[in-house]
C-alpha cells in the first residue's frame, strides 16, 4: 500500500480515536451540476465482458500503473457489459446495514439503469483503489453519496454521447430510462450494452448534471437486499462459511483477565487428543486490538478443537492482568457523585446560583448504565493461509478490513503487500468488528500451520473477550423556574480511561449543544477512573448512554415543572440558538421529528391506568430522530412495550426498506439492551459467558414499531446507528408516565423490571 | 470414532470417522460442507442452528450425530424443493427480512416447522414458535409479517 498506510496505534484508546477521526467526514451539501475537476474516474478497457468500465481515480500510483498496463478487473467500479448487464462493485463491508444494496442503488439511479439489470459484486479490499472501506460511524451513505452519483452520471453521459454520435442528433434530445437511451423525436431507443463499446472510446465528461430528489426513480423505493436469495437458501456468504481444501480448524484461549500471560499449559495432553494436530503458545504483542498471549489448538474439525479446548489447563501469569471490579467501581462512583467533575468541559452562566435561587425547582438524579457486550450472532472467526513465499491470504468478517491488513502487518512484522484480505459478509457488526483482534490472531496462528486454517471463537470466547460498551454513571442536576422553564442543567459523567488521559471509546460525555445551550446556566464535565477491561464502539457510541440520562432527565424536569413531556421537550429545543453549521444539530429538524412522532403515536390520547407514553429525541451521526414509546407497567414492575413510533430526518432515503428495517432493529436493540443486558466483572474476569446469562430480547417481547421518515433536502446520512439512542429514554419516560416510577439504571432488570 | 449414513434433504450421505458425540451442526458444516446451518451459541439458546428432525424444529448444536442417524434431517439447503423456493423463503425476500442475515436460516426452519402443522398461525402462535430464535439485528416485526404472508400463499390453501 502506498497511500493509506495506517500507523499501528499504541493503545486501544488511540486505535479508536484515530478510527473516529478517520470517520469524521463532512457531508456538506453540493450543487447539482458537478465539475469533475479532480478527474475522479478513469476509463478501463480490456475487461472480461467488454463494454464500458470506469474505476475510481484516487490518484494512487497503483491505479495509474494498472491503467498503463491495460487493466485488470481489479478497479472497475462500474461496468456496462456488451450484453447489457450492469456490474457495480459494493465497496464497503456488509454488516446488515444494507450498503451492498444501497451504494449500487445510488450509482444505478444516476445511470438510469433498470435495477433488474444490475449485478452487484463485493469489491476487493484496497483503499488505494476504492477509498475508505469501512462499515462504521453510519458513514457509508454520506461519504459515498457524491462520488457514486458522479460515477453513475459519468457513465450515463458517455452512453448518451455515443448514442448522439450514432444517430447524429444532439445529446440534448436524448433521455435515458431502464438501461436504454431514447430519442423520442425519431421514436428510437438503444440498450446500453449496444452502446458500451462505442462509449468506451469517448472522452470522460468534464462535468455532469445530477438528478434532483423529485426525479428519482429508484432511490426511495423498497429494494430487497441483493444477497437475500443466497441468505434464505443457505449459501456460503459469511466469514464462518469459508472453506478451503486441506483446511485445519483452530481455537485460541486467552487469559480471562485481560493482560494475563501464559506461564504454562498442558500442551502434551492436548496434542494427544483425537483430532488434534498441534497445540502451541502464542506470545503475541500485548496489544488488545491485535494479538494477546494465549494457547492455540489446531484440529481436524471445529468440534475436535472445541472439545480439546475444554481440556486445556493453563497457568496464567496475572501480574499485569486486569483486577477490575464492577462492584468496586459502583461504590467509587457513589462517592465521586458528591464531588464536582474532575474535568470540566462546559460552564455557562451561574449554575450554582441557579440551583439555589428562590422559586426554582431543583432536580438531582443519579443514572447508572452497566457495561454491555455486542453479542453479534456470528461468533468471531477468520480464515488465514500463510504461504511458503511469506505471503498471507485472509478471509474475514470485519468492519474495518484495511485496519485488519494493518494489524496483521504490524503483528506479524511483514509488509502490507504480502497480505490479501477478502471481505466476507458480516454476521452482525454493532461496532464489535471495528477491531481486528481475531484477524490478527488467525494470522499469527496460520504462520505456524501448514495450509489454511480457520480460527473459530466459541460464544463464550466472544462474550469474555469483547470490546465492551463501557459502563458509567451520570450525575444529573437541573432546575426549572417558577414559570416551568429550564434554567439550569448539569451532567457529570463518571466514566473510565485506559491511558490515563482520555475516556475509553464510548466513554465521553458526548455533547450536541442540547440541552446545555438551551438554558442560561450549564455545567458539563467528566471524571475518569482507570480501567483495563477492554472497551470499544457500540452502535452509536457515547450517544447511546448520554441520550438515556439526558432525555430521561429532561422528562424528570418536565415532571418537576408539571409540564407535558412533549411540550417541555419542544420548548427546550426551540430555546437552542439557530444552527450555524450544516452537519450539526438543527433545532428545526429536531422539532419537526418530535412533532411528527407525537402526532403519529397519538400523543395525549386517553389510556387506561398503568399505561403511558414517553418521548425522547436525540441527534447523532447527523440524524435527527424522535421516538415515542407506549408502555404498560404492572405493580410487580412487569412491562409490556406495546408500540414504538419513530420519526427520523436523515435527508433523502436511498433504500426505504433498509431504512425502515434499521430503525425497527434499533428499537429492538435498544429495548433488548436497556431491559436485561449487562456485563459485570470481578478480579478482571467477565462474569457472563453465553446467552443464558445474556438475555437478548426475543420475538415474543417485541413491540409493534411504526417508522416515519421526513425526506428533507439535506445531504443524506446513515441509519445504522442514530435510531438506537432515543429508545431507552422514551421507554423510561413512558414507564414514569404509566407508573410514577422513574427508572435510572440500565439494564432495568437491576431495578426489578421484567418484560 | 464411527461411520454414519445420514438422511439429509432426501439424500443418503456417508460420514466417516467422526466422534459419536459430535453435534449434528458440525457434521453438517465441517464434514458435509452444508454451511447454511449456523453456529451461534452451542447451547441451544439462539436457534441459529435450527434444522428439522423428522419434520420438527430442533437445535442441531446440541444433538449428537449418533442420535440423528436414524432420523430424517432437513436443513435450509433442502427447504426449497426442485429449485422452487418455499413460500417462506419467497416471503423473506419480498419483505426484505434480513439485516445481517446470520440468524435467518434458523428463523426460516422454525417458521417452516410451524407452518407444516399450522397453516393459519395467529400472532401468538408465531410468538410461541419463534421465541427460540434470536435475531440480534431485531427483524422480528418483518419475520412475523413474512410468516403471515407465506401462510396465505401456502399451496393448497383456499380462502
Amino acid at each position: 500500500m502506498t497511500q493509506n498506510t495506517h500507523t499501528s496505534p499504541s493503545t486501544l484508546t488511540d486505535y479508536f480515536s484515530s478510527l473516529m477521526q478517520e470517520l469524521d467526514v463532512d457531508p456538506a451539501p453540493a450543487a447539482p451540476i458537478r465539475q469533475l475537476t479532480r478527474r475522479s474516474f478513469i476509463k478501463l478497457t480490456g475487461l472480461l465482458g467488454g463494454g464500458l468500465a470506469l474505476g475510481f481515480n484516487l490518484g494512487s500510483q497503483k491505479v495509474m500503473a494498472n491503467t498503463v498496463n491495460s487493466n485488470t478487473e481489479f478497479s472497475a467500479y462500474v461496468q456496462i457489459r456488451a450484453d447489457g448487464s450492469v456490474v457495480i462493485q459494493a465497496k464497503n463491508p456488509e454488516i446488515g446495514q444494507g450498503v451492498k444494496t444501497a451504494l449500487p442503488m445510488i450509482v444505478a439511479e444516476e445511470l438510469d439503469a433498470a435495477w433488474e439489470d444490475v449485478e452487484v459484486i463485493q469489491s476487493p479490499i484496497d483503499e488505494d483503489v476504492y477509498g475508505r472501506q469501512i462499515a462504521g460511524g453510519s458513514r457509508s451513505i454520506p461519504e459515498n453519496w457524491d462520488l457514486l452519483r458522479e460515477a453513475g452520471a459519468s457513465v450515463r453521459a458517455m452512453l448518451v454521447a455515443a448514442a448522439a454520435a450514432q444517430w447524429s442528433v444532439p445529446a440534448s434530445e436524448l433521455r435515458t430510462e431502464n438501461t436504454r437511451v431514447i430519442h423520442d423525436a425519431s421514436n428510437r431507443s438503444v440498450g446500453y450494452g449496444e452502446l458500451a463499446e462505442a462509449a468506451a472510446k469517448l472522452e470522460m465528461p468534464t462535468s455532469v448534471t445530477l438528478k434532483r430528489v423529485g426525479d428519482y426513480r429508484l432511490l426511495g423505493r423498497r429494494i430487497s437486499g441483493v444477497d437475500n436469495h443466497k441468505l434464505v437458501t443457505g449459501q456460503p456468504l459469511f466469514g464462518i462459511d469459508q472453506s478451503l481444501p486441506n483446511m485445519s480448524y483452530a481455537v485460541y484461549q486467552k487469559c480471562p483477565a485481560v493482560g494475563g500471560k501464559v506461564a504454562s499449559a498442558n500442551l502434551d495432553h492436548i496434542k494427544s487428543l483425537k483430532g488434534v494436530k498441534d497445540a502451541f503458545i502464542i506470545e503475541g504483542n500485548n496489544k488488545t486490538d491485535e494479538v494477546m498471549p494465549g494457547v492455540a489448538i489446531i484440529a481436524n474439525s471445529t468440534y475436535a478443537a472445541f472439545r480439546a479446548k475444554r481440556e486445556l489447563e493453563i497457568e496464567w501469569d496475572e501480574s499485569e492482568a486486569s483486577k477490575d471490579s464492577w462492584t468496586a467501581f459502583q461504590a467509587q462512583a457513589q462517592e465521586l457523585a458528591l464531588k464536582s467533575a474532575k474535568n470540566p468541559l462546559v460552564t455557562t452562566g451561574d449554575f450554582a446560583g441557579a440551583m439555589t435561587a428562590p422559586g426554582h425547582k431543583i432536580v438531582e438524579s443519579f443514572y447508572t448504565h452497566h457495561f454491555v457486550a455486542h453479542a453479534a450472532l456470528e461468533p468471531q472467526n477468520t480464515t488465514a493461509w500463510y504461504k511458503p513465499d511469506g505471503s498471507i491470504e485472509i478471509w474475514a468478517p470485519t468492519q474495518t478490513p484495511m485496519r485488519g491488513v494493518n494489524g496483521v502487518a504490524n503483528s506479524l512484522g511483514i509488509s502490507q503487500e504480502k497480505i490479501t484480505l477478502h471481505q466476507t459478509r458480516v454476521g452482525g457488526g454493532f461496532g464489535r468488528r471495528l477491531t481486528n483482534d481475531t484477524v490478527c490472531e488467525a494470522a499469527a496462528i496460520a504462520k505456524r500451520v501448514d495450509g489454511p486454517v480457520k480460527l473459530q471463537w466459541t460464544r463464550e470466547d466472544d462474550t469474555l473477550h469483547d470490546f465492551n460498551r463501557v459502563g458509567g454513571f451520570h450525575v444529573m442536576k437541573g432546575a426549572v423556574d417558577a414559570s416551568g422553564k429550564l434554567v439550569a442543567y448539569s451532567d457529570h459523567l463518571i466514566s473510565f480511561t485506559e491511558d490515563g488521559r482520555s475516556a475509553v471509546s464510548g466513554g465521553q460525555l458526548r455533547m450536541t449543544g442540547y440541552p446545555e445551550n438551551a438554558c442560561a446556566n450549564a455545567s458539563m464535565g467528566e471524571t475518569l477512573l482507570p480501567l483495563k477491561i477492554t472497551c470499544g464502539a457500540f452502535r452509536a457510541p457515547a450517544s447511546n448512554t448520554v441520550a438515556w440520562a439526558q432525555q430521561s432527565f429532561i422528562g424528570e424536569l418536565a415532571a418537576a415543572a408539571d409540564r407535558d413531556q412533549v411540550e417541555f421537550l419542544l420548548e427546550t429545543l426551540a430555546a437552542l440558538p439557530e444552527p450555524t453549521e450544516p452537519r450539526g444539530m438543527n433545532k428545526h429538524r429536531a422539532i419537526a421529528t418530535v412533532k411528527l412522532a407525537a402526532e403519529k403515536a397519538g400523543w395525549g390520547k386517553v389510556m387506561p391506568a398503568g399505561r403511558g407514553m414517553g418521548v425522547s429525541f436525540f441527534f447523532s451521526h447527523f440524524g435527527h430522530i424522535a421516538e415515542v414509546a407506549e408502555v404498560s407497567v404492572t405493580d410487580a414492575r412487569k412491562l409490556t412495550v406495546h408500540n414504538v413510533t419513530v420519526a427520523a430526518d436523515v435527508g433523502p432515503i436511498v433504500n426505504l426498506s433498509t431504512s425502515e428495517n434499521l430503525l425497527e432493529g434499533a428499537v429492538i436493540d435498544g429495548l433488548s439492551t436497556m431491559m436485561g443486558l449487562e456485563i459485570s466483572f470481578e478480579n478482571g474476569r467477565v462474569q457472563q459467558e453465553n446467552f443464558h446469562q445474556y438475555p437478548i430480547l426475543r420475538s415474543n417481547k417485541a413491540p409493534k414499531i411504526a417508522v416515519h421518515l421526513i425526506q428533507s433536502d439535506n445531504h443524506p446520512t446513515g441509519l445504522g446507528e442514530p435510531g438506537l439512542p432515543p429508545l431507552a429514554p422514551a421507554v423510561g419516560n413512558a414507564i414514569f408516565a404509566a407508573s410514577g416510577i422513574r427508572p435510572r439504571t440500565m439494564p432495568l432488570s437491576k431495578e426489578g423490571f421484567t418484560i | 470414532m464411527a461411520n454414519y449414513t445420514l438422511n439429509v434433504n432426501g439424500q443418503a450421505l456417508e460420514v466417516t470417522d467422526v466422534d459419536p458425540d459430535t453435534p449434528l451442526l458440525w457434521v453438517l458444516r465441517d464434514e458435509l460442507g452444508m454451511v447454511g446451518t449456523k453456529f451461534g451459541c452451542g447451547i441451544a439458546q439462539c436457534g441459529a442452528c435450527t434444522v428439522h428432525l423428522n419434520g420438527t424444529a430442533a437445535r442441531s448444536c446440541s444433538l449428537p450425530v449418533s442420535a440423528a442417524a436414524d432420523m430424517v434431517v432437513t436443513t435450509i439447503e433442502g427447504l426449497a424443493l426442485n429449485g422452487e423456493l418455499h413460500p417462506l423463503q419467497q416471503a423473506w425476500i419480498d419483505h426484505d427480512v434480513p439485516q445481517c442475515g446470520y440468524c435467518q436460516a434458523g428463523q426460516l426452519m422454525s417458521a417452516a416447522a410451524l407452518l407444516a402443522t399450522n397453516s393459519r398461525p395467529s400472532d401468538q402462535d408465531i410468538d410461541n414458535a419463534m421465541a427460540g430464535n434470536l435475531c440480534r439485528c431485531g427483524t422480528y416485526q418483518r419475520i412475523r409479517l413474512a410468516i403471515h404472508d407465506a401462510a396465505a400463499k401456502l399451496p393448497g390453501r383456499t380462502g
